[in-house]
């Protein structure tokens, strides 16, 4: 099972070709149809791997029936996709950049489905937002689709550390990491709920929901492949997938039916409304798509096992539809370099092949029968108007009116591709160029593509019986006992039939007065646009950043020192204070020669406390250092006094390099109001160091060096204790602080050379200097 | 920044030394005062002091390798070191004893610590060039030896 997930990550690099690149996806589809055939109901292949073991992290792996339901999908079309792409690309170099990646998401896609293991569920979560961002990116040299990548990064990376946040405080709640423990824990409580309303955050913003739909519409600045795969099919059904595995166990929490069923009603009506005003083919099934999305939001997440089974049908329909949909736009734009219906005239009677799989498809999306998608929406129609719920029925008038709104749209996109072009006397916007009267018929090759898609969903209409063990297998993930409806085209005079009649006729209606329909639009006054929501956000947060670092890098050598200093002293003398204590037999000093020494290492402090010339302070610094050399020598640590003296030279004489910059002497002295709050501060340093030192020599416990020293011989074959704590015993602390040294010295090296061209920069640099050399010392 | 001909003489004469001390405070750390952190600031001052000297082009005239290879070589040296172990089974930064039988100076052992302790002397002495190089007084011209008489036309 874990060597399917490999295949499927494999990146075909160098000369990639698509037909390589399927080769993944139709493995897994392959093992996907395995799977369902040979798994019992209820039942699951689990692998656990062992990830990071010292922090129990474990990549658990379980393939069930709606995993292998999401991993056909996947699967299919995926290869269907490459095969489409294959004719798209050509052989522009822009195949060998989209291919690897699109096998990376599909590998990344499929980790997602089949994880277990929330925390790994998330990486593979993360994987996809990650691919769609280079695959919606694709053309990197148009400034819109960098724009439109970054706008779905932040989004849906934003959703998804709300995710995170939200799996983490699950598993602490429940002690379950894994989506079968939570679903079976079925948690309640406050801090449960807040996580609840975190992972649908991410679960929303994944699969575009309303307000956070706004990066999808972007998004189809991707090439038309990727947009039928990722912003249809695939990635942004994680969203729902996400919600369809948690609302078994957590849908009777107080906050997740207001927020899944209210942002899908939301994503389902405006979804719809704003498709309706599209001109642009790609983005009207954008727009579609989040309307889709909504319908399964609320199918998934109302929590009652209809509705659930119901919302499996209609995510393979819906990956069956749209699919060819986009495909077919892709086409439609190949052929006459357009996707704005506007441009488009009579369409059908030059491509009928083409038109024929349209009006297929899109036929399907409005649920006409005997399609598929028909039967979908009937199961969807019938679920919700027996969800027990007190708001049951608004919710049922809120989806048959979306439903009208989808079959108003479906119309609106097949007449715009195929039919006349609208009258564009009274069309906004006359500026949209000439009708396109220059078309170059497709290959059949690439039309046989969204072909085979619509005429599945022309098949399993026909013979629901195909469909039946999909949803037979998913539906098991319920509930032991659950157990799917049986699928069909005639389920006799039920209320659903009157529904799906009455969708099916005011649709018709509003196909038919489609010219009224959009002058009513085009009166009413625009919905707020999240779209502005977003750049407003994304500028102030940078606006904020840059306040933010005015305030806190000032620029100035003193403030920054009083911070450190203040924090220092502060959190030495919190947990100081309660523990000072005066080690037993202190006497002043022990030989005459520590008494001469400190009183040299006093005198030059104070002197360079007064000092007012430059290079006099730092000559006088160098003799306090040289002077606490000679106590560490006194005392008999022959290596502590080496390095001190070492670096104590140094350090002179990187001052004095600096200094040679600067005016010999400081500026006029300050007047003692300035210079009191500092005296203060240094009394306070020197005060928390010194009881902290007197403190500090007093034990409780007993101390590690004598566990080293003994220890230093034998195990590291080293006499030099010192050096075998730093190489050996705590050799991981000095590996960071190299690579401390090494990330200071680059920024001294970056820093001087700014200062080479402007000024003032020798300054910070010399700080740096100081900083590296400490962190060594450490 | 006036030149001395006496001083840099002098310096010429000692930077081999100097590096001289520095390796042997590297190898010998292991047992007696010295290391890695201490070698390499002897180096790095030694050649502090050809650079205050003879300026920057003394320095490249000395050592061939950027401040930066130095830095970059001594941190990838260190984090190998620390790895190697996991590949033979072992915990990370987990030390072996090595010792080899060479000739003159008879049985050596020593540690593969030491390629840690290299690490470290890398960095330090490459942190140190840097920084004296960076900060320091550039390229000294020519014309400001000491002028001998006649030397202007």
């Amino acid at each position: 099972m874990a060597a399917a997930v490999l295949v499927a990550a494999r990146r075909p690099l160098g000369r990639a070709r698509f037909a390589v690149a399927a080769l993944a996806p139709a493995a897994t589809a392959g093992w996907a149809v395995w799977l369902l055939a040979t798994l019992d109901p209820g039942e699951a292949h689990t692998r656990r791997v062992e990830w990071v073991p010292g922090l129990d992290l474990t990549l658990g792996f379980r393939a069930d029936g709606l995993a292998a339901v999401m991993a056909l999908v996947i699967g299919a079309i995926g290869v269907l996709v490459c095969a489409y792409a294959a004719s798209y690309f050509g052989s522009s170099p822009t195949a060998a950049k989209v291919a690897p990646l699109l096998v990376a998401f599909a590998g990344s896609m499929l980790g997602l489905v089949l994880s277990d293991d929330v925390l790994g569920l998330f990486v593979f979560w993360e994987l996809t937002s990650v691919t769609s961002f280079l695959l919606i990116g694709t053309d990197d040299e148009r400034p819109e689709a960098r724009a439109a990548a970054q706008q779905a990064f932040l989004i849906t990376g934003a959703g998804g550390l709300a995710l995170l946040g939200g799996l983490v405080l699950l598993g602490q709640q429940t002690g379950e990491w894994t989506l079968q423990g939570i679903v079976a824990a079925a948690p309640s409580g406050g801090l449960v709920e807040a996580a609840a309303v975190l992972v649908l955050l991410g679960a929303l913003t994944k699969s575009a929901q309303v307000p956070f739909h706004s990066w999808l519409p972007g998004a189809m600045a991707a090439p038309t492949p990727v947009s039928a795969y990722l912003h249809s099919a695939t990635m942004v059904k994680a969203g729902v997938y996400l919600v369809a595995r948690l609302s078994p166990g957590l849908a009777e929490l107080g906050p997740w039916r207001p927020v899944v069923v209210g942002a899908g009603v939301a994503s389902l009506l405006v979804g719809g409304w704003r498709a309706l005003r599209q001109s642009d083919l790609k983005i009207l099934l954008a727009m579609g798509t989040v309307s889709q999305l909504g319908l399964l939001m609320i199918l998934f997440g109302v929590g009652t096992e209809e509705a659930w089974a119901a919302g499996v049908v209609l995510l393979v329909a819906h990956a069956l539809f749209k699919a060819p949909l986009f495909m077919v736009v892709g086409i439609v734009d190949h052929a006459t370099h357009t996707r704005d219906i506007r441009r488009l005239d009579r369409l059908g009677r030059r491509l009928p092949v083409l038109c024929g799989v349209g009006v297929l498809a899109a036929s399907s999306m409005a649920g006409v029968p005997p399609l598929l998608g028909f039967i979908a929406k009937e199961e969807a129609l019938a679920a919700l108007g027996e969800t027990g719920l007190s708001w049951g029925t608004a919710l049922l008038v809120a989806v048959v009116a979306g439903s009208v709104l989808t079959v108003a749209y479906s119309g609106r996109f097949v007449f715009g591709a195929f039919g006349p072009a609208p009258d564009r006397g009274s069309a906004p916007g006359a500026l949209v160029g000439p009708i396109v009267r220059d078309v170059h018929t497709p290959a059949a090759s690439i039309v046989a593509v969204p072909a085979v898609l619509a005429g599945a969903g022309l098949l399993f209409g026909l013979l629901p019986v195909l469909v039946q063990p999909l949803v037979d297998a998913a539906v098991t993930w319920w509930g032991p006992d659950a157990h799917a409806p049986t699928l069909a085209l005639w389920h006799g005079l039920k209320p659903a039939l009157y529904w799906s009649l009455l969708v099916l006729t005011l649709g018709s209606l509003a196909i038919v007065a489609r010219s009224a329909v959009e002058r009513v639009q085009v009166d009413l006054p625009r919905l707020p646009g999240t779209q502005r929501g977003y750049e407003r956000t994304v500028r102030g947060l940078l606006r904020g950043a840059d306040r933010v670092t005015g305030v806190v890098q000032s620029g100035s050598l003193p403030t920054y020192l009083a911070v450190i200093l203040v924090t220092m002293v502060v959190t030495v003398a919190v947990p100081l204070s309660g523990a000072v204590a005066v080690p037993e037999g202190l006497v002043l000093a022990d030989s005459w020669g520590q008494l001469l020494v400190a009183a040299g290492v006093l005198g030059a402090a104070l002197g360079a406390a007064l000092a007012l010339r430059r290079m006099t302070v730092v000559l006088l610094l160098g003799v306090v250092g040289y002077g606490v050399a000679a106590l560490f020598m006194i005392q008999g640590a022959p290596d502590l006094a080496v390095t001190q003296l070492l670096v104590e030279t140094l350090t002179v004489v990187a001052f004095v390099l600096v200094l040679r910059r600067m005016p010999e002497r400081f500026a006029a002295r300050q007047s003692v109001r300035r210079q009191l709050p500092r005296a203060a501060l240094a009394l306070a340093v020197g005060a928390v160091v010194f009881v902290f030192a007197l403190s500090a020599t007093v034990r409780t416990e007993p101390g590690v060096s004598e566990e080293y020293l003994q220890r230093s011989l034998p195990e590291a074959a080293g006499r030099n204790v010192v050096n075998v704590i730093v190489v050996d015993f705590r050799g991981l602390d000095t590996l960071g602080e190299i690579s401390v040294v090494l990330v200071a010295a680059l920024g001294i090296s970056a820093l001087s050379a700014a200062g080479r061209r402007g000024r003032g920069a020798g300054k910070a640099a010399g700080t740096g200097v100081d900083a590296a050399e400490e962190g060594g010392v450490a | 920044m006036r030149r001395s001909v006496i001083l840099e003489t002098v310096i010429r004469a000692e930077l081999p030394v100097l590096l001289v001390v520095s390796l042997y405070l590297l190898f010998a750390g292991h047992n007696q005062p010295g290391g890695g952190f201490a070698g390499g600031l002897v180096a790095g001052a030694a050649y502090a002091l050809a650079l205050v000297a003879g300026g920057a082009g003394a320095v490249r005239r000395t050592t061939r390798f950027q401040p930066t290879t130095l830095l970059g070589a001594g941190l990838l040296l260190a984090t190998l070191t620390a790895l190697v172990p996991l590949f033979t089974g072992n915990d990370l930064l987990e030390h072996d004893v090595l010792s080899a039988d060479l000739p003159v100076l008879g049985t050596v052992k020593t540690t593969t610590a030491l390629f840690f302790d290299t690490g470290v002397y890398l960095v330090v002495t490459g942190l140190v060039l840097l920084v004296v190089t960076a900060l320091g007084p550039g390229d000294l011209d020519v014309g400001d030896v000491d002028a001998t008489p006649g030397d202007g036309t």
